[in-house]
């Protein structure tokens, strides 16, 4: 399979500078995830890898060869829409066949392949329908078909699953995952939803403001964020920062601590607050403290607890757990004791 | 669309208005129609009625097929509408494309130079147009009327297909590209069958003006064997005597070929109308 090899890639639209030197290495094997709030350049980071699109400058190496300038059909990559991007006048079976038969593969060969992929995704009985015929999950399936087929050194995917219903979504990302081990191909994939994130990748590439905030594997990314953002971006629910000065430390500027991180107490604890909401999840639950000076906690607990909205509780943190960043928003060294 | 949405006052309301329109619409139509089967003397007392025994009679087309080479003059009409047509769709289309889907340095200048001709009647430029087609030699000639008509329907085709190419998928084309299409196939390929509302649109607004155009046959293609329909129908308008038998034939029968090609886009049109409006 491929490896691939960002070198300082830079890309203006216009007068604005969406992303301002990205490097980047990914094994062979490898399921990387690009994450980041809409509009921080992911896709467009994608379509340069895949080369819709040119790069200011940089360089983008696959399999150790410069393709900088090489058309996307000659890179040896497949690309997965968010959108399916079926082709509306061709049966499934051509829409698979498409990139193969342009690229003058022999017919049976194509029709081996095919059956493959259709076999592996479960499509073998659709494949004389038309997308139109299809519902929006089977489609997405023929998509990650489309792909498979090619046999690509570089899949890529742009936020596959957003456009399927919840059940969905898990029950594809679940296919994607034993895909990515049947297959074993270099993948790298976009999405905006750091659970999507957390539950496939190998590593995980937090962008914000057109730069690379962290890469690291989903635990380093949740354990150990090296900035205030990527504390924020990880993890559900977020990450609560606290004024540091408004709880009467010093050293850092702002607190961390996750919700999971936090128990309550009725007698005493790291600081008083008021219950002002309580999210019942099943499993878990989420309970909303408003605290004085530090603002709302959210504190998530396990199992199924009784709360009076307006009860006094203490929030008591886990010490070790809790970070500090700095006025710059980098993480420092800290403990709350 | 929900029938709960609307009442039946409103309903009757929308009904008459749009009938009161087609009627207004469609009358002197049906008067052209109907007197064209009328004796000279019928037309002129009762301009409203529908020919009888009396009255019925099919002297104009006598006169037409008689006069003048009235098959050589449709022959002439759709081979310019038909020409031009396809050319204006064609280069529209691609222009469109390019515009809507390349960014360079200039697109939105060249957009605007592009559309200006919607704004700007052709015929102003009628003596320039004169001067350039007999320096090259193409006065009279059907060449002539299709040129000047491809360049007369090419700006309001841009305009509306580069909107409704806006509307095509990115993810469709790139998907296209990374599968090896060239980007002649993903316009004819993929672009075009999706816009095929919107062509149908461009091909009837396009086409009804040329058929019906008078001026330009008349400075650049007057010669009997590049005469069009309209223009030789004007035989039978003379400057003391109007064989109005004859003309009102004329263009009953000229309406026939429009109405067939309207027919073949219109299934496409209505799409083609809707198609922004119900999103
Ligand atoms: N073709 C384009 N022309 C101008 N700006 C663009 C274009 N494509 C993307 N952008 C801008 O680049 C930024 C990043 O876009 P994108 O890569 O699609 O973000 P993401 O996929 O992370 O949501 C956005 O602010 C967007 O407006
Ligand atoms: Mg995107």
């Amino acid at each position: 399979m491929g490896s691939l090899s960002l070198q300082a890639i830079h890309k203006s639209f216009g007068a604005v500078e969406v992303l301002k030197g990205i490097d980047l290495e990914v094994n062979n094997g490898e399921f990387v995830v690009f994450v980041g709030p809409s509009g921080c350049g992911k896709s467009t980071l994608l379509r340069i890898i895949a080369g819709l699109e040119d790069a200011t400058s940089g360089a983008v190496r696959i399999n150790d060869r410069d393709v900088t300038t090489v058309p996307p059909a000659k890179r040896g990559i497949a690309m997965v829409f968010q959108t399916y991007a079926l082709y509306p006048h061709l049966t499934v079976r051509d829409n698979m066949g498409l990139g193969l038969k342009q690229a003058g593969t022999a017919k049976d060969e194509i029709a081996d392949r095919v059956r493959t992929a259709s076999d592996m995704l479960s499509l073998a009985e659709y494949l004389e329908r038309r997308p139109a015929e299809l519902s929006g999950g089977q489609r997405q399936r023929v998509a990650i078909g489309r792909a498979i087929v090619r046999e690509p050194e570089l899949f890529l995917f742009d936020e596959p699953l957003s456009n399927l219903d919840a059940a969905l979504r898990v029950q594809t990302r679940l296919e994607i995952a034993r895909l990515h081990r049947e297959v074993a191909a270099t993948t790298i994939y976009v999405t905006h939803d750091q659970v999507e994130a957390m539950t496939l990748a190998d590593r995980i590439v937090v962008l914000h403001g057109g730069v690379i905030q962290q890469i690291g594997s989903p635990m380093q990314l949740y354990n150990s964020p090296q900035n205030q953002f990527v504390a924020g971006f990880i993890g559900s629910p977020k990450m609560n920062f606290i004024e540091a000065g408004a709880v009467g430390r010093n050293g850092v500027s702002t607190i961390g601590v996750r919700p999971e991180h936090i128990t309550v107490d009725g007698k005493a604890g790291d600081l008083e607050g008021a219950v002002s909401h309580v999210e019942h999840l099943g499993a878990d639950m989420n309970l909303y403290l408003d605290c004085a000076d530090a603002g709302t906690l959210v504190v998530r607990m396990f199992g199924e607890h009784h709360f009076d909205i307006g009860a006094k509780l203490f929030a008591r943190f886990d010490a070790g757990r809790a970070l500090g960043f700095d006025a710059d928003g980098q993480t420092v060294d800290f403990s709350w004791e | 669309m929900s029938v709960a949405r609307h009442s039946n006052v409103g309903s009757f309301a929308a009904h008459a208005i749009l009938a009161t329109y087609t009627v207004i619409a469609l009358f002197p139509v049906i008067v052209i129609v109907v007197n064209s089967f009328k004796t000279r003397k019928a037309i002129f007392r009762s301009p409203l009625s529908p020919p009888d025994g009396e009255t019925f009679s099919l002297i104009g087309y006598e006169t037409v097929m008689a006069q003048g080479d009235f098959v050589l003059y449709f022959q002439n009409s759709l081979i310019v509408t038909v020409v031009a047509l396809a050319l204006v769709l064609l280069f529209g289309a691609m222009a469109a494309f390019a515009l809507s889907e390349y960014r360079f340095r200039g697109n939105m200048l060249m957009g605007l130079y592009l559309a200006l001709g919607i704004m700007i009647p052709i015929r102003l430029g009628t003596v320039a147009i004169m001067q350039m087609m007999v320096a090259a030699g193409l006065v009279p000639t059907l060449t002539a009327l299709i040129l000047v008509y491809t360049a007369q329907g090419l700006p309001l085709a841009i305009f509306i297909l580069s909107e409704f190419m806006r509307t095509v998928s990115d993810d469709l084309k790139d998907a296209g590209r990374i599968d090896g299409l060239s980007e002649y196939r993903i316009f004819f390929r993929l672009v075009l069958p999706l816009v095929r509302p919107a062509l149908a649109t461009v091909a009837v607004f396009t086409m009804i003006p040329i058929w019906n155009d008078l001026w330009f046959p008349l400075l650049l293609a007057s010669a009997e064997e590049t005469k069009t329909v309209t223009l030789g129908a004007q035989v039978f308008i003379g400057q003391f005597v109007t064989n109005w038998n004859a003309v009102l034939a004329a263009l009953s029968l000229a309406i026939l070929p429009v109405l067939v090609l309207y027919i073949v886009f219109s299934r496409q049109l209505i799409s083609g109308i809707t198609a922004g409006a119900v999103k």
